[in-house]
């Protein structure tokens, strides 16, 4: 015999369902019931840096868009702090870093406004190009899906990102860079999101 | 003092595999290469913080955040409650959970559900709330209805709700579904066997517990619920800055 280790196992996760909105977005269920819905607005007014919009559809194995998912973003302010004890400094009054997106029940098209983030700091060594960490839950993903969005602009720094150097393919980090546009004056980013099929999105275990 | 550090990696046998196709829905939104396994950065092992402007004291009441003045909504009366903890047994206190239900015929307040049960004009069917200092979270609402759904001709969902919990990490989000001690439809339930293992599913199911009812009001189901764990940097090979 030997020694019991007296470690808990994780809650197993299961699928979101179709019907998320009404927990996580009721408004969008179609009902008012909270004063005040969660994560609508991601950088606040205060902060600092360049406003941007970013938008895409997810689109699953046959081509067609996903509209019924929900996205959750997770970003650093301008200055690459997150606002959190262990975010690497202090952010502005207002600055969540965190928001959730959800589609259009017609077309599965989702946008959401934010400032771009700087760079942060490297697990060991160096920094990250700047990004937005995404967490996909839908109907028929059982476990939500982390990838992240990288900004096609930042060439220098995305080419010494350490994750993106992960990637053994280099073909497969293009899935994880939006490309910018400017639309009558605003900056928009596309980042379209595959979950299977030609191009699939990189999808990581954090 | 030892510092925090990494998260320990997510087991992925005791979750549910990607593709689960008797969970037909899996089948076209998984995705097909392996996930690309990361060590923890300053981007995983931040996230969101909530505090108590952020949500209402009653909006864990689920039997009257939506009823009119004087109201509740119609079902069997239950008191869900437990604790977050990681799996170092250690209670994870001021974090964000938040339910989603059907009403007591099983039918959803969303524009997309046509269930032909009715809706509860009383019952909206969501709830959130903080833990507190010693992880413990509580809510009041009455038993979901089970439900039919398009899988295979003739699936029933048990009875169950949706719980969504952030921890203090991005690493820690997870989604799940609170199943109730006693329910035949639990084990023919295809959602519910995406998880392959016995006694991961059985983590989902909430137990009856006499002792938290409230005698002549509430019956209560207990339902713990655990995110992933952090190692204690003892040694190098930590993160930058923690």
């Amino acid at each position: 015999m030997i020694q019991k280790l007296d470690y808990l196992k994780e809650t197993p996760s299961q699928t979101a369902g179709p019907y998320v909105h009404i927990g996580l977005a009721p408004g969008a269920a179609g009902f008012d019931i909270y004063e005040k819905e969660l994560g609508w607005d991601i950088a606040g007014p205060n902060a600092n840096g360049e406003r941007i919009r970013i938008e895409g559809v997810v689109i699953d194995g046959t081509g067609s868009p996903i509209k019924d998912v929900m996205l959750e973003a997770w970003q650093a302010n301008s200055e690459g702090h997150y606002a959190h004890p262990e975010g690497g400094g202090t952010v502005e009054d207002g600055f969540k870093g965190w928001g959730r997106v959800i589609t259009d029940f017609e077309t599965g098209e989702w946008a959401f406004d934010t400032i771009k983030p700087g760079r942060t700091r490297g697990r060991d060594v160096g920094q990250q190009a700047p990004h937005i960490n995404l967490w996909i839950v839908a109907r028929g993903i059982n476990v939500g899906l982390n990838t992240r969005l990288y900004f096609d602009d930042e060439t220098e720094a995305n080419a010494v990102d350490p994750v993106l150097n992960l990637i053994e393919w280099e073909t497969r980090r293009s899935t994880l860079l939006a490309k910018r546009n400017d639309r009558d004056g605003h900056v928009v980013y596309r980042f379209d999101i595959k979950l299977q099929g030609h191009n699939e999105t990189v999808f990581f275990d954090i | 003092m030892t510092k925090n550090g990494e998260f320990y990696q997510r087991d992925r046998t005791w979750h549910p595999p990607a593709v689960t196709p008797d969970y037909k829905t899996s089948v076209t939104r998984s995705p097909q290469y392996s996930l690309i396994s990361l060590q923890n950065s300053v981007s995983e092992v931040t996230g969101p913080v909530f505090g108590h402007n952020d949500i209402h004291a009653l909006d864990n009441d689920l039997i009257h955040n939506y009823a009119q003045a004087g109201d509740a909504a119609i079902g069997e009366r239950i008191i869900l409650h437990g604790r977050v903890l990681d799996e170092n047994h250690r209670p994870i206190p001021n974090t964000l959970v938040e339910v989603w239900q059907a009403n007591a015929g099983g039918r959803y307040r969303h524009k997309k559900d046509t269930y032909l049960a009715p809706i509860d004009p009383n019952f909206g069917g969501c709830g959130r709330t903080l833990t507190d200092e010693s992880g413990y979270y509580f809510f009041r609402t009455i038993k979901p209805g089970a439900y039919p759904w398009r899988n295979w001709v003739n699936n029933w969902r048990p009875a169950h709700i949706h719980v969504s919990i952030f921890g203090t990490a991005f690493a820690q989000r997870l989604i799940t579904q609170c199943y109730f001690e006693g329910d035949p439809l639990i084990d023919k339930c295809p959602i519910v066997h995406t998880i392959p293992d016995a006694q991961a599913r059985a983590q989902l199911v909430a137990a009856l517990d006499m002792n938290a009812s409230v005698p002549l009001d509430s019956i209560a189901y207990k339902f713990d619920i655990v995110l992933r764990g952090r190692r204690s940097t003892l040694f190098e090979n930590r993160l930058e800055g923690n």
